[in-house]
């Protein structure tokens, strides 16, 4: 009984873990967004600034995969 | 990572883990994992090099003016990455650009295999991806000492800043100069495992005859998506390799 608290405590903690996905997720719509509304605004300039979305994607979603991470080490790894 | 994980007791049926795709095994017999034990990492990674080398060769073999289909893709893969260091990095990192193009190739081919039923994703592992990752650090590293001597330090000294800002700055700069071979391997290792265990457990609903026409349904848009995100992260790999080239050419803010 003692040791399924423990247990218990790591699923929650996986369970917690997984709201940083949420926030890179956030993350990666305002750049996409933003630069969408930017190409709109100025399509001739658009197709120069697709390398820069994606470096900016990979760095929003890069704490988001932590976070994923985090919760698959308590899942397996703890 | 995962590979440690013991299988959850050998499942029945329709009902199994998740995360099982994901273990390392012997090729041959079950014995321990050495490091010079063949495993089914080695078979897919050499597949993925065969893979690379046929293309390749087959793509380069005729040279026709009128490219057929391998030469197509051959061209294409190759003057989709020479632009990409030449905009990204500069001319000066073309040089460079073997380097970036195998790397590149071998991301983009290992996630295409891995997208095979039954086959193993050798990228959605941290060790295959690590190596890669500190192979990029350490080269990098290297050019811009070699390129720029002391100067590589500037790196971390950003002369744009206020005097008084610069020290933080600069312990910023260097904790996120050391973070990069993480985030660079596990974005890779984690976006593939993400997917592809995101696939199984939809499979796992296919089980369930009431849900079964929308687990394949989800299965097969999630297999669209999974496309998409194999190139995505291969060109991620290789566009933030030609950043961080572009850092230790010109360390200079």
């Amino acid at each position: 009984m003692e040791g399924d608290i423990v247990q218990m405590g790591a699923y929650v903690g996986a369970g917690l873990a997984c709201t940083g996905m949420g926030g890179a997720a956030i993350g990666v719509g305002h750049v996409v967004g933003n630069y969408i509304s930017g190409a709109l605004r100025n399509p001739s300039a658009a197709a120069g600034q697709t390398a820069t979305m994606f470096i900016g994607i990979a760095f929003a979603e890069a704490l988001g995969i932590f976070s994923f991470l985090v919760a698959l080490l308590l899942m397996f790894a703890v | 990572m995962a590979g440690t994980a013991q299988p959850s007791e050998k499942s029945d049926g329709l009902v199994f883990h998740p995360m099982d795709q994901f273990i390392v095994e012997p090729l041959f017999g079950s014995g321990p994992i050495h490091w010079y034990t063949v495993t089914n990492v080695t078979l897919w990674m050499g597949l993925s090099i065969v893979a690379l080398v046929l293309l390749m060769l087959v793509g380069t073999s005729k040279r026709a003016l009128v490219p057929g289909r391998a030469q197509s893709v051959g061209e294409l893969a190759y003057g989709f990455v020479h632009k990409m260091v030449e905009d990204v990095a500069g001319r000066d990192a073309v040089p460079y650009f073997p380097y970036i193009m195998t790397l590149f190739m071998f991301i983009v081919l290992s996630n295409f295999l891995g997208l095979l039923p039954m086959s193993f994703t050798t990228t959605s592992h941290i060790a295959v991806t690590a190596v890669m990752a500190i192979g990029v650090f350490l080269a990098v590293t290297v050019i811009g000492f070699v390129k720029n001597g002391v100067g590589f330090f500037s790196l971390f000294w950003i002369s744009s800043a206020p005097l008084a800002l610069r020290p933080a700055l600069a312990l910023i700069e260097i904790i996120s100069y050391f973070v990069r071979p993480v985030s660079h391997s596990i974005r890779l290792a984690g976006n593939m495992m993400a997917g592809h265990a995101v696939i199984k457990v939809f499979a796992a609903f296919a089980g369930v005859a009431l849900i079964s026409p929308l687990s394949v349904v989800a299965i097969t848009a999630m297999y669209a998506l999974e496309t998409l995100v194999s190139f995505i992260q291969a060109y991620v790999f290789a566009i933030l390799t030609c950043v961080y080239l572009k850092d230790a050419l010109h360390p200079h803010h």
